[in-house]
């Protein structure tokens, strides 16, 4: 043996056994070896179940466009939000107040009245060489952090006569809660679903903090433009210019993203059997949480299979309700009023924080850092819930907070 | 059409030589210090002669198979051809040299001249170096033979945040200067540069490699302004070398056609560089470390950053010298690379909180070399990865086995 040798083996066929052993693991190693799969409910992203390899194929394809990064080259901006969907919307979760954006311009439902200065949406960033765009003057404006992705090919096919037995304007029964929909002007490119209810022209809106998007296309299209500054078929203004260019994005590729976001999986609720999830989820109901943001809802037909005439729970009414004037920032869009705000889903909400960067940004703009902040700021048609929650004991806040948590 | 002509230039000289009896190659002695510099790398590689022409010419191939999987998804088994390097010198007269590097990656995908100098030395101290240069940021930049590591990947440090085998048109002076024990080096070039690219990409972040695509880099400089690479070296043979670098200059185009269209934008880069051998024990010891400062837009948003540091460093202990399966002086290693990389560094705007974009990695290996010029390597890779929020980070691990060796 050597004497610079490290290490002095006396038995070469040990080293060789080691060798073969490394290598015939390397060889064998199965997938599930080296790195675990999540389970399934403390992920927000991958499909919904029963979709054909089709369909699957083409979940992937949208996937890969919602990952796709622009540069100046391929349409970005010149201004714009972010340079891409995923940016906004990490592992498809809630956004984090470094890609907020900022609406501006509109005080009541006659319309926006700064359009013709940019409005609706700030872009407040620009390539090298550029300047962002800045709020007009006079202008009242909003923050709103971008949403979670999932489950949205649901809560797209619940049918509108659905929503509008939810609402209840008059507050005919006396619970202090009056949700109404968001009826607005849909674009020309959108073709309202079959039983779409219209009133005066306008339809439901379902998408958005102020449900003023009709559907999941309209929702694509605005944030292609708006956020990106990618022009399609479907809105060819560019939001620098204002003026019509050709489009930046093929229409199959936004086809594409629509299909990846219906067809997102809904968060998987966590720790059902738990007795204090139990208790909470009873809390949930006791408190009246519930009557806004609903248990139970049911898709009508889809075109998708896997998301026809399907009962799901994602805590929403999809209805506006007066949030008080804390949340009330003088911004609205469609015939929202500035102080109403769209039910926001509580599905996935215990996985916000792990696509937050670890921590809670909550309510429409970030503002709430924890579940518990977030329902301190509720008012208006939810300030008796609010009473109800600091009314409970200590343990009972708890295990409100924990079925929260598992959603 | 430079491809074309390297290919025929290429068959042409195998051609002309393939009759030649194999007696008539003869290997030519590496350089005849025995403490090279890491900026003598291009020259200290086996190079094979051809009877009495003054060319010789050498190359490297590194192949291999490998499993990785992140967060339990694997795209399956994978052999690559990463590389073909094929080199040629020629001694034109005494003290003028040639030498070019051309390199044939992912089985021809991407083919690239790394480097193609004429070295005239007027004194040891005082050497004219101009053609295509391979710009000395670092050590793995100049010294990336794969046949010298005994890690099939190249560190991320090297070609995730440096570009690896970054070369440009450029010329300079290099010089070295022994005494004792004592060796000293130095080079400064001025070559090619960066360009809108390293923050304008489909990476979504500050990204120096993305530099290498531009195809127009041998014959423009996007800025006008040339990149200053300058680095000098220090070494004695009983403790090892210490390397310190900079590269920078100005890498947008700030003006087109007498235009000015942006300000000037810098891109600084500092690196520094280190290796020895334990004695005694033969441990080896070598790493990099590098900190990047780029001029990004105040306006163009986060996820491009302003600042980027990480490095590797890799321990290489033999454990066995020694005839093995009739290879004289055969060595065996074990080994290991810790790595780390930090893209973004610095904290949000919005919320204080840390930006993530970071990478850490450790790779335990075995290597075995049968001779100095070839090496078998098994890697192990096990590697964490977060996104700019910082969100729990992607998780992947996997085998490697792979060859690299001179011909």
């Amino acid at each position: 043996m050597p004497k610079n040798t490290f290490l002095q083996m006396k038995n070469i066929s040990l080293l060789y056994k080691i060798t073969a052993l490394l290598l015939l693991m390397a060889f064998t190693s199965c997938e599930p070896t080296f790195t675990d799969i999540p389970a399934d409910d403390e992920v927000l992203d991958g499909p919904i179940d029963g979709l054909s390899h089709e369909e699957s194929a083409r979940f992937l394809k949208g996937d890969f466009a919602f990952s796709e990064v622009f540069t100046r080259e391929t349409g970005l901006g010149s201004t714009f939000v972010a340079t891409s969907c995923i940016s906004c919307h990490a592992g498809d979760g809630k956004g984090h107040p470094s890609t907020t954006l900022t609406r501006f311009g509109q005080i009541d439902e006659t319309g926006n009245l700064f359009l013709n200065q940019g409005g609706p949406q700030l872009q407040n960033r620009a390539l090298p060489g550029y300047l962002p765009e800045q709020i007009p003057f006079g202008a009242t404006f909003s923050k709103f952090t971008p949403p979670a992705n999932t489950g949205l090919g649901f809560l797209n096919f619940v049918k509108d006569d659905a929503i509008i037995a939810m609402s209840d304007p008059n507050d005919s029964n006396g619970d202090g809660i009056s949700g109404v929909p968001n009826w607005i002007v849909a674009p020309s490119f959108i073709t309202p679903k079959t039983n779409a209810i219209s009133q005066n022209g306008k339809y439901i809106g379902r998408f958005g903090k102020k449900a003023a998007a009709f559907d999941l296309l309209h929702q694509t299209v605005n944030a292609y433009n708006q956020d990106i500054g990618i022009t399609s078929i479907f809105n060819p203004i560019d939001v620098y210019t204002n003026l019509e260019i050709d489009p930046e994005i093929a229409t199959s590729t936004v086809n594409d993203v629509v299909f990846y976001l219906q067809t997102l999986k809904a968060p998987i609720q966590r720790n059902q059997g738990d007795a204090v999830v139990k208790q909470g989820r009873t809390i949930f109901n006791q408190i009246n949480c519930a009557s806004c943001h609903k248990s139970e809802l049911k898709t009508g037909y889809s075109p998708i299979k896997a998301l026809s005439n399907k009962t799901f729970a994602p805590y929403t009414d999809l209805l506006l309700h007066d949030m008080g004037s804390g949340l009330d920032d003088g911004y609205t869009e469609g015939s929202a009023k500035t102080y109403e705000w769209r039910t926001p889903p509580l599905w996935g909400i215990g996985l916000s924080e792990g696509a937050q960067g670890g921590n809670y940004f909550l309510m429409h703009d970030g503002r709430a850092n924890s579940i518990e902040s977030a329902i301190l700021m509720h008012g208006g048609e939810a300030n008796n819930s609010k009473t109800g929650y600091q009314n409970l004991s200590q343990s009972d806040r708890e295990a409100l907070l924990k079925f929260i948590k598992s959603l | 059409m430079r491809l074309k002509l390297l290919c025929i230039t290429f068959l042409f000289s195998v051609n002309f030589y393939s009759q030649i009896d194999p007696v008539l190659l003869k290997r030519t002695s590496k350089d005849s210090t025995k403490q090279a510099l890491n900026m003598d790398a291009v020259y200290n590689r086996p190079f094979l002669n051809i009877g009495k022409t003054p060319i010789a010419v050498g190359g490297y191939l590194e192949a291999n198979w490998q499993r990785l999987s992140t967060d339990g998804v694997s795209e399956g088994h994978q052999f690559q051809a990463r590389r073909l390097t094929i080199f040629m010198s020629s001694a034109i007269s005494k003290r003028v040299k040639f030498l070019s590097e051309i390199e044939f990656e992912e089985g021809g995908k991407e083919i690239a001249i790394e480097f193609a100098s004429v070295d005239v030395e007027f004194n040891p101290l005082v050497n004219f170096r101009g053609g295509i240069i391979m710009n000395p940021i670092g050590a793995f930049n100049q010294n990336h033979d794969g046949p010298k590591w005994e890690f099939t990947d190249r560190p991320i440090s090297a070609t995730q945040m440096l570009p690896s085998t970054f070369s440009n048109a450029g010329a300079g002076l290099f010089g070295k200067k022994y005494s004792n024990n004592w060796m000293i080096g130095y080079e400064a070039y001025f070559s090619g540069s960066f360009d809108n690219s390293i923050i304008e990409n489909t990476e979504n972040k500050t990204f120096l490699p993305a530099a290498k695509n531009n195809p127009e880099r041998f014959e423009e400089i996007n800025s006008g302004t040339p990149l200053f690479t300058g680095k000098i070296a220090i070494r004695n043979s009983k403790i090892g070398e210490l390397g310190l670098s900079y590269m920078g200059g100005v890498f947008n185009k700030y003006q087109d056609d007498g235009v000015i269209i942006d300000e000037k934008r810098r891109v600084d880069v500092f690196a520094i560089d280190f290796n020895t051998t334990l004695p005694k024990v033969k441990t080896f010891i070598t790493g990099e470390w590098a900190w990047i400062k780029v001029d990004v837009p105040k306006t163009y948003g986060q996820q491009f950053g302003n600042k980027q540091f990480g490095g590797f460093m890799d321990v290489v202990q033999p454990i066995l010298k020694k005839n093995i399966l009739g290879w004289e002086n055969a060595v065996l290693n074990i080994a290991c690379r810790v790595e780390y990389v930090d893209w973004n560094v610095g904290t949000f705007k919005e919320t204080g909180g840390n930006i993530g974009e970071d990478i850490w990695s450790i790779m335990p290996a075995l290597s075995f070399r049968p001779t100095s010029q070839t090496v078998f390597r098994l890697n192990y890779r096990f590697q964490k990865q977060t996104d700019i929020l910082g969100n729990p980070p992607a998780t992947t691990a996997g085998f490697n086995i792979g060859i690299s060796t001179y011909f």
